[in-house]
Formats: C-alpha cells, sequence, structure tokens
C-alpha cells in the first residue's frame, strides 16, 4: 500500500465465512489502539473498517494480532506486509537534493516453521488448527526451516525474476515482520538505505549489506550500473541458499569494462620463474 | 576421458549415418532371486550412429572465453543403457547390503519412483555394488553417450559469447534454463515424462542424471585445435532439461553447483551395462553361488 504523508488511510478487513479464525490489523504507521488491532477483530463471516492517519513517513511493517498465542502463530503464517508513506515533497538524501526512482520492488520475507515428521518429511494437516501444536513447538526453537521471499523458495527467481535495466534506478522494500535480516544485493549495493525505514532520517548511502530488524520494513534505493544477473539475499548465506531466501535481477543494457573486466581467462598456473 | 576427448575434437563432420536406432528393449533374465538379480530392468540397446553435440565443460579461444565448439560423434559400438533411470527400491537394495549412502528421509521408496537426491559418489557406489553382484559390467553413460540416448532430447547449451560483454551469455543462459525449467520438482513414476524415440522414458524431465563426464575447462588456439585441457573431477556433468556441472558429493543442487543459473529439480542416474556378457561360465558360477546362498540361508 503507497500513501502520502497526512492521508488518512480507510481499511475494510473482511474475514470470509470460510476462514475458521479470528483476524485483524496492526499498522505499525498507525498510533493508537494497538495499531488499530484493538479496534478491527472480526470473526468468520464479519467485516470492519477503520481509518488511521499516515503521521510519519517510512515503510512499515503490519500484521495480524488477534491475541496472546496466536499473534506470532499467524504472523509466522504468513499474515503480514508493508505500506509506505512517502512524504509530499518526495526523498531527499538528507541534504535537500531530492532522489527519484523508476520503479518500486516489494520483497515480503517470511520465516516458516513447518514441522516434520520422525523420518524427517514435512508434515501436512487438514486444518490450521490441527498444525497448531506442532508448528508452535517448531516456532519455540527459533529455527526457520524456511526463509522465503514473497510466498515462496522461486517466487523472484526463474521466469518470476525481477528486472531492470543499466541507468534505471529501483527502490527495494523489504519488510520482515519477525525475524532479523541482512540484505545484500550481491553484484551491487545500497546507494541509499534507509535501514529503519524512516524517510525522515538521512539515509546512509554506498552500502554493502545492510540490516533490517525484525518488525520492520527498510527501503534501499540503487542504480544499476552493470547488465547480468544479480541475486538479492539475505546474506546469512544458509538461509539465502538453503532455506530459500534468494531474488534475483535480470539487467538489460551496455557492459562497462572500467567497473569489471577478466583480465586473462582462467589458464593452468603457470610454471615458477627460474634464474 | 582426455585421451577419447582429444580424438572427438579431431573428427572431422562425417558424412550422415542416417541408420535408425533400436527400439526393442532387451529384457534381462532373472536367473534367480536375489536381490542384485531383482535390480537388472529392462535395457534399450542404442545402434551404432552418428549424434550432433556440444562439448562439456569451458572453452577459451585464442585466451578468450569461447563458446564450446559443436561436434558429430560416431558411436562405433552398440550401448545398452537403462531403459528407466535407477529406481529407488533398487537403491535401496544397495543401502540394504551395505554398500551405499541410506536415502534422504522423504525419498519414496518404490520400485516405479526414481532414487532422487543421490549424489555422483552414491551413483558410482551403486554402479559398483551392481556390477559385483551381478558380473556385468555397470557404468554411468559418459556425457556423450547420454547425448546419444536422450535423442531430440538432448539440448544443446552452446551460447555465442560477446567478447566486449560476459552478461549476455549470462543473460540468454538464465532466460533458457528459466524457460525450460520443469513445472514442479514432485517426483512422478517412470513415464510420466514421455518416451522419446529410442525407448527411453522420462529423459530431460524433472530428474537430472549423472554423467561420468568431469568438468573440463580446455584451450584453444586461434585456429580451434586443442592445447591444454584442465579436469576437475570433482565435479561432474549432471544432464537434464539443461546441463549442469555439479560437485560429485552433493545430493540437493539447489545452488546449482559451478553453473551460474537455474539449479536442477532432483539428481538421479540410469546406467550403461556393457556389452561384453560375462562368459557363459563366469554366468554359471555366479548364477550357482546365488542358488548355494540361497540354499545356505
Amino acid at each position: 500500500m503507497v500513501v502520502h504523508e497526512g492521508d488518512y488511510v480507510e481499511v475494510t478487513l473482511v474475514n470470509p465465512e470460510t476462514n475458521s479464525m479470528p483476524h485483524n490489523v496492526d499498522f505499525h504507521a498507525a498510533t493508537g489502539a494497538l495499531g488499530g488491532a484493538e479496534l478491527s477483530l472480526v470473526n468468520p463471516g464479519e467485516q470492519v473498517i477503520i481509518r488511521w492517519k499516515a503521521t510519519r513517513t517510512g515503510v512499515f511493517v503490519y500484521h495480524c494480532a488477534p491475541g496472546g498465542p496466536m499473534i506470532p502463530w499467524h504472523v509466522v503464517s504468513g499474515m503480514n506486509g508493508a505500506v509506505m508513506v512517502l512524504p509530499r515533497e518526495g526523498l531527499t538524501d538528507g541534504n535537500g537534493r531530492p532522489l527519484h526512482y523508476d520503479k518500486v520492488v516489494y520483497i515480503g520475507e517470511q520465516d516458516l516453521y513447518v514441522p516434520k515428521d520422525e523420518k524427517g518429511k514435512y508434515k501436512s494437516y487438514d486444518s490450521p488448527g490441527d498444525a497448531y501444536n506442532d508448528t508452535v513447538e517448531v516456532m519455540r526453537k527459533l529455527t526457520p526451516t524456511h526463509v522465503v521471499f514473497n510466498g515462496k523458495v522461486g517466487a523472484l527467481t526463474g521466469k518470476n525474476a525481477l528486472t531492470a535495466r543499466v541507468g534505471e534506478t529501483v527502490l527495494i522494500v523489504h519488510s520482515q515482520a519477525n525475524r532479523d535480516s541482512r540484505p545484500h544485493l550481491i553484484g551491487g549495493h545500497g546507494d541509499y538505505v534507509w535501514e529503519t525505514g524512516k524517510f525522515a532520517n538521512a539515509p546512509q548511502t554506498g552500502l554493502e549489506t545492510w540490516f533490517i530488524r525484525g518488525g520492520s520494513a527498510g527501503a534501499a534505493l540503487y542504480t544499476f550500473r552493470e547488465p547480468g544477473i544479480y541475486a538479492y539475499v539475505t546474506h546469512n548465506l544458509i538461509e539465502a541458499v538453503e532455506l530459500g531466501a534468494t531474488a534475483h535481477f535480470k539487467v538489460d543494457g551496455k557492459w562497462d569494462d572500467d567497473l569489471m573486466t577478466q583480465v586473462k581467462a582462467p589458464a593452468e598456473i603457470p610454471p615458477p620463474a627460474t634464474n | 576421458m582426455l585421451v577419447a576427448f582429444k580424438l572427438k575434437l579431431a573428427l572431422a563432420c562425417v558424412a550422415g549415418f542416417a541408420g535408425p536406432l533400436a527400439v526393442a528393449p532387451l529384457l534381462s533374465t532373472d536367473f534367480s532371486s536375489d536381490p542384485a538379480s531383482q535390480s537388472e530392468q529392462a535395457f534399450v540397446e542404442l545402434r551404432p550412429s552418428t549424434v550432433s553435440y556440444r562439448l562439456a565443460g569451458d572453452f577459451t579461444r585464442a585466451g578468450k572465453t569461447a563458446e564450446a565448439p559443436l561436434v558429430t560423434l560416431r558411436f562405433e559400438r552398440p550401448i545398452s543403457i537403462m531403459k528407466h533411470q535407477v529406481s529407488a527400491s533398487d537403491y535401496q537394495r544397495c543401502v540394504d547390503a551395505g554398500s551405499c549412502r541410506p536415502l534422504e528421509a522423504g525419498v519414496v521408496i518404490a520400485a516405479d519412483r526414481p532414487a532422487v537426491r543421490v549424489s555422483w559418489r552414491d551413483a558410482d557406489s551403486y554402479a559398483d555394488w551392481l556390477s559385483r553382484s551381478t558380473g556385468w559390467h555397470y557404468r554411468l553413460p559418459t556425457d556423450e553417450e547420454w547425448a546419444l540416448a536422450a535423442g531430440s532430447r538432448y539440448v544443446d547449451d552452446g551460447l555465442p559469447v560477446d567478447d566486449n560483454d560476459p552478461s549476455r551469455g549470462w543473460i540468454a543462459r538464465y532466460e533458457r534454463e528459466s524457460e525450460r525449467r520443469p513445472p514442479d520438482d514432485a517426483v512422478r513414476p517412470f513415464g510420466s515424462f514421455g518416451v522419446n524415440e529410442n525407448g527411453l522414458l522420462d529423459a530431460s524431465g524433472n530428474v537430472w542424471e549423472w554423467t561420468s563426464t568431469c568438468f573440463v575447462r580446455t584451450a584453444l588456439d586461434a585456429a580451434g585445435k586443442g592445447i591444454s585441457n584442465n579436469a576437475n573431477c570433482g565435479v561432474r556433468v549432471a544432464e537434464g532439461a539443461h546441463r549442469a556441472y555439479v560437485t560429485d558429493f552433493i545430493r540437493d543442487a539447489r545452488a546449482g553447483g559451478c553453473a551460474v543459473g537455474v539449479p536442477p529439480s532432483n539428481l538421479g542416474f540410469r546406467l550403461v551395462r556393457e556389452q561384453d556378457a560375462p562368459s557363459s561360465l563366469e554366468s554359471l558360477s555366479t548364477a550357482l553361488r546365488k542358488r548355494w546362498a540361497n540354499v545356505m540361508s
């Protein structure tokens, strides 16, 4: 969701009849009523409308928070996302220089805790309620079985890879409602990074890897300079490769030999010089 | 491997040998009920033939990265290759015999499903066990033999190289591999990915098959003649919807080995059986030993 500072955001939360549990929503961008959660609890078959004022600029997490142990379980079941509240004068670098982007990309990171049977195979259940006890057991170990972007392993790779062109500026919004993450663009950088995600602060510049605190969203601006394939990962590489936290950018454009070149192709190691 | 490779490089284009390839499967005769014999499945015999083949590995030409040459291979002798991949239950027999590493938890052990999440070393161990137990010589196919067997399912992974822009090749490969990626990784019963013109089941489905071919980096001179090669046999060619180079101890190629691109969905294998049958005396003594072993147990 993208709004501007000072906007009133009216949200209708619908809990379809086919669901089995109550839900609500907590907007980190909002003020009061537990972010709106206190005023938005709906049972299956109900809907509610709340309105909150976007008083602060930045990218913010929202998530379901129906109370007690249900909160973490709903959040790690996927019920979270992000809102972007833009300053009316646009983004700046903190020194009055305006910053523009050509496109926005959203990375919704999710840690998952899927139970396995005694043989190590992932389990299936007839209903979410049936899965609850086993899932909490896995959650309590604080070690996810999967860490994925936008819902599943491979959601942003292969045919679903993100695209850009050399010279194009991309704003990468990264949200993690529950767990710390350390995004890194392999082959690129974070030209301007609002690590904590709040645009009133001057962004940090020229970053290698940045940090998204669990329970927050951050934003990184980058202008691509070389064509090719980039991987956007969380730089705990075990999570990136083994648990699924990898996205790809496919970037078209002209190669700049000045930035990177292969001086000599791989060849056998020459014998040591003798005198 | 290196010698054979050099010979193939020196081959000139041969006038097309348009002989049809054999389709009739050779069924193995079950002499006894011991586990190893039960693992001998149906075979397809490939008649001597010629095939267009993209050499495997990395190439440089006059010191710069170059596209792998496309050559014409001539197979002089018939090759017997398994009709379908080695099944999980067949592989399990090797595990039960103490000669193979156990399958990963979650791999379905059935006679009609391939053994998956197996490394090159696992495949090699299995071929070794099957050979010792049956008296026949089983081995992984070379990448060339796999290309012959796969026929129309064999995919040329050649890509023109732009001297001034390495990204062209990376993007082209990424797009091509993404395009060819199987719809999902779920392991299916044999035959789910169809039969090719040689009678082979499931070639280039969602199981990438190990070959014995190592990852080789070859230096060509300006004229295209081979100067030297550097083989890394810790990395082997796995064939399927696209060619992959995977480290030999990897069972699950999520990261794709040393290739940049889309990783193989599943790793499995099928075997070639050498044509030289054990001598009739050998096979008789093997059969007798087995019968005796059954009587004794």
